[in-house]
């Protein structure tokens, strides 16, 4: 999926995109807001423990993005990451089975919702620390350059992870270096039950870059298309050498921050007028039935097959068993030198 | 196919709850994303969302009831063109499997008891094969030539920190390192040591192998979440597919009159961490054989240095390609009477005091444990069982220090060979004094180590 082939810009929403395209992009959303709202099912039953962030209505962000990538390109994330995980093209079985735990997931089960990782993928985690993935993805960056590569790497970062201190050192750096790396400030507007407006004064997250002389811009991130847009232009930004850009992609979340989230920061009528008048995967569907690309039967039968997918990661999700108590001591030290180029 | 409504754990901890309200009635349909009932917990009262869409066909709890376990079914959920005659049989078939808890609770013992291994033997393998010519170099400089030399071996070795390049380091052990190597491997950070620790774990994920300088560890603090949670625990989460081969290098420990915040020793902290590995050199051929052993390390090692120690000479093999295995200790002296175990610069209030006890008739064993993870209890264990009392030096504070580990496991594996406590001289339990005087006693002292050892051997 990070193989995509360009297109041109549109003057017009959708009108210059090809069928593929937009059809891949639907499905992409679809397939991972299946899969969130089945993750949120099995931790209702008790099969997922601990914290479960749900990546329901950001979805445009991190397809957006993959669609402007190419292989060899790197990201990074917080715990927020099912989406950034099936976007990139790792497996939702191991994804499913992780979250449940099990030796079928991508850490063997001992990673969690939070940690996982595919280095075949270039997937390079999963943070539960706010804040701590935005050096981490400089530092992938640099390991690009020293490497005299042209990749880039995404680090995706949240609007309440914009105020840690670390960015900013990184920003220094990674600007000073001239480093291929995008930062992407995932502004779904809260921080748990945190505002944006109750954390900080300054108007816009992107613009703090300029401190440092790094360009950016603001995206609307329910639509896929000027997500992916912006992504082309920061990717060509970082490939020419020129250093790091940073994209506020401005979404919205539709769940809890995790999975016990009372949601008394914000009414429901605001959530729902997101889901009812903004909603990207809507979005795309409206288009994909206009531009008269997609019949609402081929829609149903995507829609099929998606279930299909997460229902079949879901069930190995709980048939895989729990990892071998032997696992417990393994894994703590390498012992060949890790392959990690 | 009709699906039943389980009722559902809404946090980590939840077991039970209220069905407190139902905001839909039989016979209403819901779509995606409905609420269709508040549960209460004893945190919170949270909205229930639907997942499916459908017609709710039969409540089966009503609504105020207490006590409604995780998963019991709350409603049966019909599809279009479904009725409740159609469900009996078929809804059950959806109930969800059980995650298996039958696996015993506890780790398996066998990975962890001792009973079955063998007496505990000292590794006494020597350094370096016999013959070999010496050089006489400080700690300063066997650290350089162990850096160089990996850099020369390795492309992808680089060295970062503030004041390493241009400036040669704060303390000068990079001198020279930039003019050989050039500014894409020996690299000038800005005062950010959280900022440049992640990037360098970054650069670790990516392929390279980097050598961090802090300019002392009382700044890694500032860096110690990446240190940790990011490079120490990756290899475990990621279930092997990945980790962080990089070392944290600088002065650790107290110089001289440089206050409190510029003086603690972080030993027993990164000790205590699985995933790091954690060295401390005393003699510069162990600074310059555990360093180049550090480099080739596939895992986050923690290299402990010490600013006072930087310009102490000692003998170091002329030799190719001199290396330290880690989790190997050094006896600096043979002794009968009692162990003395120190590391770092601990090391030589452990020799002073050893000398000082041989002029009484007092014959000590002193062993330098130069990696404190792996640590050599062997070669400790080995010798307290012939000496039959220990005493453990080390500057660092008293609670929870490594000398309080070895007395454990001491007690623990050669209980029956102690005819004494085994004492732990420590810095003593202050904020480090500026004072002079005061500082002097802040540290442990020689004569603490000859007054513990006299203690023990009841003299
Ligand atoms: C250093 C740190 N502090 C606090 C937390 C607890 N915490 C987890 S997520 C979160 C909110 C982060 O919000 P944001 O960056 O906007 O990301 P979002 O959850 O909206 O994706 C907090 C405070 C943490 N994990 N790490
Ligand atoms: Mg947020």
């Amino acid at each position: 999926m990070a193989t995509r082939k360009a297109s041109g810009n549109a003057a017009k929403p959708g009108a210059n995109v090809s069928k593929d395209d937009l059809l891949s992009y639907y499905r992409d959303m679809l397939l991972i807001r299946r899969f969130e709202e089945k993750a949120g099912q099995l931790y209702g039953m008790g099969l997922i423990g601990g914290f479960c962030h749900l990546y329901i209505g950001q979805e445009a962000v991190v397809v957006g993005l993959e669609a402007a990538a190419k292989e060899g390109d790197k990201r990074v994330t917080s715990y927020r990451d099912h989406g950034h995980m099936l976007a990139c093209g790792m497996d939702a079985k191991g994804v499913m089975a992780e979250l449940t735990g099990r030796e079928g997931g991508y850490s063997k089960g001992k990673g969690g919702s939070m940690h996982m990782f595919s280095k075949e993928k270039h997937f390079y985690g999963g943070h539960g620390i706010v804040g701590a993935q935005v050096p981490i993805g400089a530092g992938l960056a640099f390991a690009d350059k020293y490497k005299g590569n042209d990749n880039v790497t995404f680090a995706y970062f949240g609007d309440g992870a914009a105020n840690q201190g670390q960015v900013y050192e990184t920003y220094n750096m990674a600007q000073l270096w001239d480093l291929p790396v995008v930062f992407v400030i995932e502004n779904n507007q809260y921080a748990m039950g945190t505002s944006v407006q109750r954390s900080t004064k300054s108007p816009s997250l992107w613009q703090r870059g300029a401190a440092y002389g790094i360009a950016g811009e603001e995206v609307d991130g329910m639509d896929v298309l000027a997500v992916k847009e912006a992504g082309e232009k920061a990717v060509a930004h970082c490939r020419a050498g020129n250093g790091p850009y940073i994209l506020e992609v401005k979404t919205y979340r539709y769940r809890g921050h995790s999975m016990s989230d009372p949601a008394k920061y914000r009414s429901r009528d605001e959530v729902q007028k997101m889901r009812e008048e903004r909603d990207a995967i809507e979005h795309v569907r409206q288009l994909l039935l206009t531009g008269e690309h997609a019949s609402e039967d081929d829609l149903k039968a995507l829609d099929k097959e998606i279930k299909g997918i997460v229902n079949e990661s879901a069930e190995f999700a709980k048939e895989s068993p729990e990892p071998a108590l032997e696992e417990l001591w393994t894994d703590i030290y390498a012992e060949a030198a890790p392959q990690n180029a | 196919m009709a699906t039943e409504i389980l009722m559902p754990a809404l946090s980590p901890t939840m077991e039970e709850g209220t069905l407190a309200k139902w905001l839909k009635k039989e016979g209403e349909s819901v779509s995606s994303g409905d609420i269709i009932a508040e549960i209460e917990t004893d945190k919170a009262t949270m909205e229930f969302e639907a997942v499916d869409e459908g017609v709710i066909g039969k409540i089966l709890i009503p609504e105020g009831t207490a006590g409604v376990k995780v998963n019991d079914c709350i409603a049966i959920l019909l599809e279009e063109g479904e009725s409740m005659d159609d469900v009996d049989s078929s809804a059950k078939s959806e109930a969800p499997a059980a995650p298996q808890d039958d696996a015993p609770a506890s780790v398996p013992a066998a990975a962890k008891s001792e009973d079955d291994t063998p007496a505990p033997q000292a590794n006494l393998d020597p350094d370096w094969p016999e013959g070999t010519p010496m050089k006489q170099q400080t700690v300063r400089e066997a650290l350089r030539d162990a850096m160089a030399e990996e850099m020369r071996g390795d492309e992808n070795v680089y060295l970062m920190g503030e004041e390493v390049a241009q400036y040669q380091g704060a303390y000068k052990i990079s001198q020279g390192l930039l003019d050989e190597f050039g500014d894409k491997r020996v690299v000038d950070t800005p005062i950010t040591e959280h900022g440049f620790a992640g990037i360098a774990v970054g650069a670790a994920f990516g392929g390279l192998r980097p050598i961090v300088e802090f300019m002392t560890f009382n700044f890694a603090m500032q860096a110690i979440d990446h240190i940790i949670n990011s490079a120490a625990k990756t290899l475990y989460m990621s279930g092997g597919q990945m980790g962080a081969p990089m070392v944290f290098r600088g002065p650790n420990g107290a110089a001289a009159r440089v206050g409190a915040q510029h003086s603690q020793d972080y030993s027993a902290w990164y000790a205590q961490i699985p995933g790091l590995k954690v060295a401390i050199p005393y003699s510069a051929a162990d600074a310059k054989g555990l360093l180049k052993s550090a480099i080739r390390d596939p895992n986050p090692v923690i290299f402990l240095e010490n600013e006072i120690l930087y310009g102490k000479t000692f003998d170091v093999p002329d030799m190719d390609d001199f290396t330290v295995p880690f989790g190997k200790a050094k006896i600096w002296r043979e002794g009968t009477d009692v162990t003395i175990v120190s590391f770092g610069i601990g090391m030589t209030y452990a020799l002073e005091a050893a000398e000082k006890l041989a002029e009484e008739g007092i014959s000590a064993e002193v062993i330098d444990l130069r990696t404190l993870r792996p640590l050599d209890y062997d070669t400790v264990l080995a010798s307290v069982m012939k000496t039959n009392r220990c005493v453990t030096v080390e500057e660092g504070f008293p609670v929870a220090s490594i000398g309080n580990h070895l007395s454990a496991v001491i007690m623990e594996r050669a209980f029956d060979y102690l005819d004494a406590p085994v004492i732990n001289c420590t810095g003593k339990d202050v904020p480090m004094p500026y004072a002079a005087n005061l500082e002097k006693l802040a540290l442990t002292t020689t004569a603490e180590v000859v007054d513990a050892v006299k203690k023990v051997t009841y003299r």
